[in-house]
C-alpha cells in the first residue's frame, strides 16, 4: 500500500508533467507563429526592407500579382481602413469566428453541412464526460478530442494493465501501471492539445456523480458493468443530460441513446432511460466480463467510435443548451431548442462482427409510465442519491465464488504438484506400479490450446453443462421419462466411463469455479462410481498453479 | 429443475394433425450458447395451447426452454416464469413491450428474438 501510493504519486506528476510540457510546447509553436507574423506586419509598415523569409503569410509585397487587387496595400492596412470605416467590424484579433489553426484543423468536417461553422462552434462550446477509459472510452474520447469538442472530461479509477493494450488504444506500453485517466489524458493531449481535458481519477459513486455529470453537456457510458450504468443513467435523468451508452463482449456491440431528448422526470416526451429498458439487473451470474469472455479490439472500438458519432450528431445538430448548469446561459443555438425532431425515435443498435447482417437497428419502447427515474411517479431523485439509500451495487448483485464443495472434495495446487511427484518417484522405483490419476482440465477448447499440464485430457465445461442428468428410475414415477433419457450418452461421458475406476479424478479450470461444478456433475452423473472413486477440484484452478507452482505457466 | 414434459406430450401425440406457426427464432448477446452455439433457429410452434387458446409468446418461450434449449442452466434464460432480467425480447424487430409482451399472439413469419444485454467495455 505504501509503495502503490507512491507510483500513483509518481505516475500523477508524471502525466501532469507532460501534459503541461505538451500544452507548453502548443503555446511556444503558437507565440513563435505570433511573434513570426508581428514581425512581418511591422517590416512590412517599412517598406520594402523585408526579408526574404516572409512567404509565409502576407504575400501583398512579394510576388505582384497582376491580379492583385491591393495595390500594394498590406492587408493589416487593408482592414484597419475598412474597420475605421464599419464600426461594426469585429475588432483585428477576432476577425473570424474560428482560430487560423482552427480552421485547418478541423477543415475536413467544417466542409461538411452536417457541421460547418455552426456546428463546429457548439462542438468548441461543448463539455462531454466519458465514463470509463477503456475499450469504448479510448476511441470515444479520440474521435472527440479529434473533433474538438471545448472540455473532454474523463471518469476512471483503474491503472493500465498490459491485457488493456490490444484495445484501449489512448493508453501505451510505457504507461503501463499509470491512471488511465492521466495515461489517457497523455495520449489526447498529443493528439489535440487545443481541448480541455478534465481528469476525474476515481469510480464513479452515487456520492460524486451529480457533482460531476452537472459539469458537462451529454454523457458517455463507457463503464462495464450493470451498477455503473444504473447510476448513470439515474444521473443523467435527474439532470436533464443526454447519455449515449454501449458495451461490447467478444464479437458483438451493443449502441443505445437515451434520455435524449433530455427531459425532466414526468415528461413523457422526453427519450428513454436505461431503467425504462431494463427495469431489472440482470442476475449478477449471468454477467461476463471482457475479461472472463473475451474481447475483439476492433469490436469494441467501432462501439465506442459510434458513441463519438453519436455525441457529434447531438452537439452539432444544436438540440442542446450548452452548458445550461452555468450561471450565464451560452446560447449558441440561437435559442432554438425545440429542435428535438432531430433526437431519433428510441432504438438500440446491436452490432454482431461475424454475422452476415453485421449490423441491426431496433426499435425500442419510450419512457416507462411507471418507471422510477424518469416517470411522474419517479422515486429516485438527487436526494435519494446524495443520501447513499440507493446501493447500486447490491442492486445489481455480486457474484462470490462457486463454493459448493466440501474440503474432502478439494486439493490444492501445492498437493496436487506432489501427487505427481509421487507418481514420477514410484515409476521409477519400479517395484510398485501406482494405478496413476486422471486429470481433467475443463476449460474452453480454445483456452485449452493456449497452454495445459502434461497428461491432462480436456472436457470443455460447457459440454458438461449441456449434458442433462438422467432421471433416475426411481424418481420418475408417472411421468413420463426425459427424453435425454432415452439417447445415448454424450462421447465425452463415455470416454470417462471407460477409464480404471480406482484412479483418483483431478478436474481443474482456469480459475477454480468450473471445476468445482464440474466435479458436482461428475458425481451427479455417477462417475464416482459411489463413492469408490475419489473426484477433487484443484483449488482456484491454474491460477494458483501458476502462483504456487510453475511461474512459467503462462497467464492469459 | 423438475421435468415438465406434459407440453412435449401433447405436442407429439397431436403431431398428425396440429396446426403448426412456422416461425424464426434467433439468440444474440451469447445466449446463442445455451442453443447449441447455433444463432437462429427455424421452428414450427403449435397455433394452439394445450388448453386451446391462440399461441403467445408466453407459450412460445416455454416451448423454446423445453425443447430447443441444450444446456441443462435454464436460469440464464428463465425466472419466475419469465424471460429472465437483462434478456430484450424482440417481435419482428420491436421491443415487445410495444407489441403486449407475452400475450402477444404469434403470425406465421413472425421473427422472434431474444437478445442478452452486454456489459462489457
Amino acid at each position: 500500500m505504501f509503495f502503490a501510493g507512491f507510483d500513483e504519486k509518481i505516475a500523477n506528476l508524471q502525466a501532469q508533467i507532460h501534459t503541461h510540457e505538451t500544452q507548453l510546447n502548443s503555446l511556444k509553436r503558437q507565440l513563435a507563429t505570433v511573434e513570426f507574423e508581428a514581425a512581418q506586419s511591422s517590416i512590412q509598415q517599412r517598406p520594402p526592407t523585408y526579408p526574404s523569409t516572409s512567404s509565409a503569410s502576407h504575400t501583398a509585397y512579394e510576388n505582384h500579382d497582376p491580379h492583385d487587387m491591393s495595390f500594394g496595400f498590406p492587408e493589416d492596412w487593408q482592414a484597419e481602413t475598412l474597420a475605421a470605416l464599419s464600426a461594426s467590424n469585429p475588432p483585428a484579433l477576432q476577425r473570424w469566428p474560428l482560430g487560423k489553426e482552427e480552421y485547418k484543423r478541423y477543415g475536413r468536417q467544417l466542409i461538411m453541412p452536417e457541421v460547418g461553422l455552426k456546428g463546429q462552434l457548439a462542438l468548441k462550446a461543448s463539455k462531454v464526460l466519458i465514463v470509463g477509459a477503456g475499450g469504448l472510452g479510448c476511441p470515444a474520447a479520440a474521435y472527440l478530442a479529434g473533433a474538438g469538442v471545448g472540455t473532454l472530461g474523463l471518469v476512471d479509477g483503474d491503472t493500465v494493465e498490459e491485457s488493456n493494450l490490444h484495445r484501449q488504444i489512448m493508453h501505451g506500453t510505457g504507461r503501463v501501471g499509470m491512471g488511465k485517466v492521466n495515461s489517457a489524458i497523455v495520449g489526447l493531449t498529443s493528439l489535440n492539445p487545443n481541448v480541455k481535458y478534465v481528469p476525474h481519477r476515481a469510480h464513479l459513486t452515487a456520492e460524486s456523480s451529480l457533482d460531476i455529470v452537472d459539469q458537462y453537456d451529454l454523457v458517455l457510458d463507457c463503464t462495464d458493468n450493470p451498477a455503473s450504468r444504473y447510476l448513470i443513467s439515474d444521473t443523467c435523468v435527474l439532470l436533464s443530460k443526454p447519455l449515449v451508452s454501449a458495451s461490447a463482449l467478444r464479437t458483438d456491440g451493443q449502441l443505445m441513446v437515451l434520455n435524449n431528448p433530455p427531459r425532466p422526470p414526468g415528461d413523457s416526451s422526453g427519450g428513454p432511460c436505461y431503467r425504462c429498458v431494463f427495469p431489472k439487473p440482470p442476475p449478477p451470474e449471468s454477467v461476463t466480463s471482457c475479461g472472463e469472455g473475451g474481447i475483439l479490439g476492433p469490436v469494441v472500438g467501432v462501439m465506442g467510435v459510434l458513441q463519438a458519432l453519436e455525441a457529434i450528431k447531438i452537439i452539432s445538430s444544436g438540440s442542446l443548451k450548452l452548458g445550461t448548469s452555468d450561471k450565464e446561459m451560452k446560447n449558441h443555438t440561437n435559442g432554438n431548442s425545440a429542435k428535438d425532431s432531430t433526437a431519433q425515435p428510441p432504438s438500440l443498435l446491436m452490432f454482431s462482427a461475424f454475422s452476415p447482417q453485421p449490423f441491426r437497428t431496433i426499435r425500442l419502447r419510450s419512457r416507462k409510465l411507471s418507471c422510477p427515474a424518469c416517470s411522474a411517479q419517479a422515486t429516485i431523485t438527487s436526494e435519494t442519491l446524495l443520501s447513499g439509500s440507493l446501493d447500486y451495487v447490491q442492486f445489481c448483485g455480486t457474484t462470490h465464488p462457486v463454493q459448493i464443495l466440501n474440503a474432502k472434495e478439494r486439493i490444492s495446487a501445492t498437493e496436487y504438484a506432489a501427487v505427481r511427484e509421487e507418481e514420477v518417484v514410484l515409476k521409477e522405483m519400479s517395484f510398485a506400479q501406482p494405478p496413476g490419476h486422471v486429470l481433467v482440465d475443463v476449460r474452453e477448447k480454445v483456452q485449452w490450446e493456449l497452454a495445459a499440464l502434461d497428461g491432462a485430457i480436456n472436457i470443455p465445461f460447457s459440454k458438461i453443462a449441456s449434458t442433462k442428468v438422467p432421471i433416475k428410475a426411481d424418481e420418475m414415477g408417472s411421468k413420463t421419462p426425459n427424453r435425454v433419457g432415452v439417447e445415448s450418452e454424450a462421447f465425452w461421458l463415455q470416454e470417462l466411463r471407460s477409464l480404471p475406476t480406482d484412479q483418483t479424478m483431478f478436474v481443474v479450470c482456469r480459475l477454480g469455479n468450473d471445476s468445482q461444478l464440474a466435479v458436482r456433475k461428475f458425481k451427479e452423473l455417477g462417475l464416482d462410481h459411489d463413492g469408490t472413486r475419489a473426484i477433487k477440484d484443484i483449488q482456484n484452478g491454474l491460477l494458483a498453479w501458476r502462483r504456487d507452482v510453475d511461474t512459467d505457466f503462462p497467464d492469459y | 429443475m423438475a421435468a415438465e414434459v406434459d407440453p412435449a406430450e401433447v405436442q407429439t401425440e397431436q403431431e398428425e394433425d396440429v396446426e403448426v406457426i412456422p416461425l424464426t427464432v434467433e439468440f444474440s448477446g451469447g445466449l446463442e450458447m445455451l442453443f447449441a452455439d447455433k444463432k437462429v433457429h427455424a421452428i414450427g410452434l403449435p397455433a394452439k395451447t394445450p388448453d386451446g387458446k391462440a399461441s403467445n409468446i408466453a407459450f412460445l418461450v416455454d416451448q423454446v426452454c423445453e425443447h430447443l434449449m441444450e444446456d441443462d442452466r435454464k436460469e440464464l434464460f428463465i425466472q419466475d416464469d419469465s424471460v429472465r432480467p437483462g434478456i430484450l425480447v424482440l417481435i419482428n424487430d420491436a421491443d415487445w413491450e410495444l407489441e403486449g409482451e407475452e400475450k402477444y399472439e404469434v403470425k406465421k413469419g413472425d421473427k422472434i428474438m431474444f437478445v442478452s444485454t452486454l456489459h462489457g467495455g
